[in-house]
């Protein structure tokens, strides 16, 4: 598909050929309904998330309501993954990886909280308590203050703490 | 693997000796000898050997057919997937091929290992769709029968998850507590590059985002290079349909890439410039650092060995000739070569392979082996085509520290004590 611009119009008469015999003519064509029913993957500008918005206080009442059987009534954990704190001990001996230490993108938690949570219930939350309850975990990371309003443009805009802590897979890095 | 998928325990495995001790009574093997099981039951089992004629050749046996999907014999039982301690959640957790009780390279479909996100879903095919679409000039809806009238392919493939064999974890014995989150089948199914053809990939196109029918709606982006070489659309596993478990009726398998990528029950492929950055590839699947950072993307899984026997909870029967066997595998390519150390890694012998060695498969290994009955430490190095050297854990520890949760890939050493017991040299 990424051609060499020398090689390009060799790549041309080869794509034409493979387009010919790649022309099977199978599949139905998705519609812009059918795309946008399945489509629910946020990218980390916060591309495709939905209208609506939610702040920390209705927040609260989904965490309590949702969550926080799984992940502790002040997101600590429990049969769930810890949610808050750890913040800077990610090169300590024991590293606390939370939302509030680890998660690089405040999106991928809208993402995720709306495709697989809760646990026994996922997409049962409607997108203004998605956006809700995001707020409240990162308030409760101490990440945006109290009756904060999180929608398609203000999530996307906050900084998480751990945003520059990946790197690309740099292995073979031992047994060469 | 999440933490309580993957954490430590102490598992009473039902290990090759226990079943020996425990069915001599019932299958009267060659292990008679066992002081003080002089029982009628005993007795009544020897009529069964030579020079008496076995019972079971007294009367006809079960009809033809009489399990219309053949099961193991009983006598097998123990030989099942198995599931590390008390995970938090049974639905989002792993169990693990009983690789010390398999030969060849095939894992049975019924002891293939599971890594799940949101549990088994349930899916009648003729309900189920993959939709491809995001930068594609035609974005299709396919059925699994539309799936099916494609030109198919077959490959026998590894897969292994990213978790499998930890830094940290303490009370695990076998070569299946250890590392069974390895498997290997044949995988029948279309080239992913001939269906994103037929959808026609644009030219700013970098990535393919998979996502699942389950309950986790699991997510994971893959290089759309990756997608257009060896990437298959899968729809059976080792000539029947895929298992449930292992993502029935559709998944995506990336040969090579840590199993998660495989996502199972695919409904979608959205064709992308940048990665999903999914909890799945930031939260999870990241391998932590000393320095505080994290390897993200990190895909491969590089070339790994176990020896399976003599491995941990066995017992050697006798002093004397022993043939060590074990797999060898790695997501890079062919397996060039695998050596075993019976003196704690001091010398190195060359293995032999059996015959074929595939590509990003599972390759039996062999060596002939006499115990003179001392202890001893035995262990076994892959090296791949690329000319990769399996690393010994320390390596592994030194330059990637304790955090790091997925790929560890290094020798795993069995000890074998004066009586004859294995057990794992690194607990």
């Amino acid at each position: 598909m990424r051609m060499r611009d020398g090689l390009l119009s060799a790549a041309i008469v080869l794509a034409s050929t493979a387009a010919a015999l790649a022309d099977y003519g199978i599949g139905t064509p998705a519609t812009p309904e059918e795309i946008a029913g399945w489509n629910i993957s946020i990218g980390r500008d916060g591309d495709n998330l939905p209208a609506g918005s939610g702040d920390t206080v209705a927040g609260a009442e989904v965490f309590e309501q949702r969550c926080s059987a799984c992940h502790g009534e002040s997101g600590e954990g429990g049969i769930g993954d810890r949610l808050v704190g750890g913040q800077g001990t990610l090169s300590d001996e024991r590293p606390i990886k939370t939302v509030g230490s680890y998660w690089p993108y405040a999106t991928t938690l809208f993402d995720y909280i709306r495709r697989a949570m809760p646990l026994d219930s996922p997409q049962s939350l409607s997108a203004d308590e998605v956006y809700a309850v995001s707020a409240y975990i990162l308030m409760l990371n101490g990440i945006v203050d109290e009756g904060t309003v999180l929608d398609a443009d203000s999530l996307p805009a906050i900084e998480m703490p751990n945003r520059d802590g990946f790197v690309l897979d740099d292995r073979p890095d031992v047994g060469q | 693997m999440d933490e309580f998928a993957d954490r430590d325990v102490d598992v009473d495995q039902p290990s090759r000796r226990n079943f020996l001790k425990g069915s001599t009574a019932a299958i009267g093997g060659g292990i008679v000898g066992v002081a003080g099981l002089a029982t009628a039951a005993q007795a009544q089992q020897a009529n069964n050997l030579p020079p008496n004629v076995p019972e079971w050749m007294t009367y006809p046996g079960d009809d033809t057919a009489h399990n219309p999907y053949g099961l193991p014999s009983p006598y097998e039982e123990h030989v099942v997937r198995k599931v590390l301690g008390t995970p938090k959640t049974y639905s989002a957790a792993s169990s693990r091929t009983p690789l010390q009780d398999l030969d060849g390279i095939i894992t049975p479909n019924g002891l293939h290992y599971e890594r799940h996100h949101g549990g088994i879903p349930e899916i009648d095919p003729a309900q189920h769709r993959l939709m491809i679409f995001g930068l594609v000039d035609r974005p299709l809806v396919f059925t699994m029968d539309d799936l099916k009238r494609f030109p198919s392919v077959s490959r026998i493939h590894m897969m292994e998850c990213s978790g499998n064999q930890s830094f940290t974890a303490t009370g695990r014995n076998t070569a299946q507590e250890l590392m069974g989150l390895v498997s290997c089948a044949e995988w029948t199914g279309v080239a992913l590059k001939t269906v994103l053809e037929e959808c026609g990939v644009q030219s700013n196109a970098r990535w393919v985002v998979a996502e699942g029918a389950d309950a986790a709606a699991m997510t994971r982006s893959i290089p759309l290079e990756k997608c257009l070489d060896d990437v298959i659309l899968a729809y059976s596993q080792n000539g029947e349909r895929i298992r449930p478990e292992q993502g029935y009726p559709l998944r995506i398998f990336v040969p090579g890439y840590e199993g998660n990528m495989s996502v199972k029950w695919l409904r979608s492929l959205q064709v992308r410039e940048e990665p999903i950055y999914s909890r799945e590839e930031t939260s999870k699947y990241t391998d932590l650092l000393p320095d505080g950072h994290s390897r993200q993307f990190s895909f491969m899984m590089e070339a790994k060995s176990i020896i399976t026997y003599p491995s941990g909870g066995q017992q050697l029967s006798a002093q004397g000739y022993h043939e060590i066997s074990g797999l060898a595998w790695s997501g890079y390519g062919k397996i060039e070569r695998v050596e075993v150390s019976v003196d704690g890694g001091e010398t190195w012998q060359e293995a032999q392979l059996q015959d074929p060695v595939l590509p990003i498969c599972l390759t039996r290994f062999r060596l002939p082996w006499a115990w003179e009955g001392e202890p001893v430490t035995i262990m076994s190095r892959a090296i791949d085509e690329t000319g990769y050297v399996q690393p010994t854990l320390e390596a592994l520890l030194d330059a990637r520290g304790r955090n790091s949760v997925y790929h560890n890939h290094a020798i795993q050493p069995w000890a074998i004590a004066a009586n004859g017991e294995v057990s794992n040299a690194n607990a």
